[in-house]
């Protein structure tokens, strides 16, 4: 599991790679954190495209991230979910706070 | 139920374990030739269920998860995921949408629903000891299966 970030245009890109669950969660929560802490955003864009893997775990890591953010009205989007990453959003209904884009 | 291959795993409540657990049964499940979709249900489903022994069986010890798969020639995966923890007190509360005994630590309390959306069946019963049985089945889609010695086809 590893966090890697970039800033582009006032935009924080956080790229998620290898497997998120319980025993990654709080590495993941903490890089992310760092990270979230470490200035003032319009947006923040978290890349899943390296993300090989996720179960329920990773939903409450991200929906911690938005509530998070929302107290400084940053506004979080999700992209490159893996088709099995995206069926768990879609179930949870993530994508009402924290919208896929492209 | 006839299984023409079973295998059981122990191993301790470690978070760990969890990659470990759910790459042992993809692996094991891999000789029915399964579809990549299939493989990634069974291993989210897994992982789901060896998560919840690991934070909610065993909260402050540690304690032994053991997975049991079986594989039928009519290519049905039946999986149990057992534990001798603390136990679930009411299971059809458990098994609500975003129910969490923990909602101070970010838990999205899906692990149930991921697990039903994921696999056919999911069936959850108490052993002796009060521990927690979670049965799951899926059947796969019907491919040619392949196995070692072509005793199934």
């Amino acid at each position: 599991m590893q966090v890697n970030s970039k800033v582009y245009m006032d935009t924080l890109y956080l790229q998620i790679s290898g497997e998120l669950d319980e025993h990654t969660a709080h590495y993941a929560r903490s890089a992310m954190d760092s990270q979230l802490d470490a200035g003032e955003y319009k947006q923040v864009v978290v890349d899943l495209s390296g993300l090989e893997f996720m179960d329920s775990t990773g939903i409450g890591v991200l929906i911690g991230r938005y509530k998070k953010m929302k107290q400084k009205n940053t506004p979080i989007y999700i992209s490159n979910p893996s088709a099995q990453a995206d069926k768990i959003f879609k179930m949870t209904a993530l994508y009402d706070v924290m919208p896929k884009i492209n | 139920m006839n299984y023409i291959n079973e295998m059981t795993l122990t191993f301790d409540s470690h978070s760990i374990n969890e990659g470990f657990a759910r790459s042992a049964v993809a692996a094991f499940c891999v000789q029915l030739n399964p579809t990549l979709d299939e493989i990634t249900d069974i291993k989210t489903a897994v992982s789901e269920a060896v998560t919840n022994c690991v934070v909610h069986a065993y909260p402050k010890s540690v304690g032994k998860i053991t997975v049991w798969v079986g594989l039928t020639k009519t290519r049905e995966i039946d999986i149990k995921v057992m534990d001798n923890g603390v136990g679930i007190p009411d299971f059809e509360k458990a098994r609500e949408p975003f129910y969490t005994t923990k909602p101070n630590e970010e838990r999205a309390g899906m692990g149930f629903t991921v697990m039903e959306s994921f696999m056919d069946n999911v069936n959850l019963s108490r052993n002796e000891n009060g521990g927690v049985i979670v049965e799951m089945t899926k059947s796969l889609e019907r491919r040619r299966a392949v196995m070692v010695g072509g005793e199934n086809d």
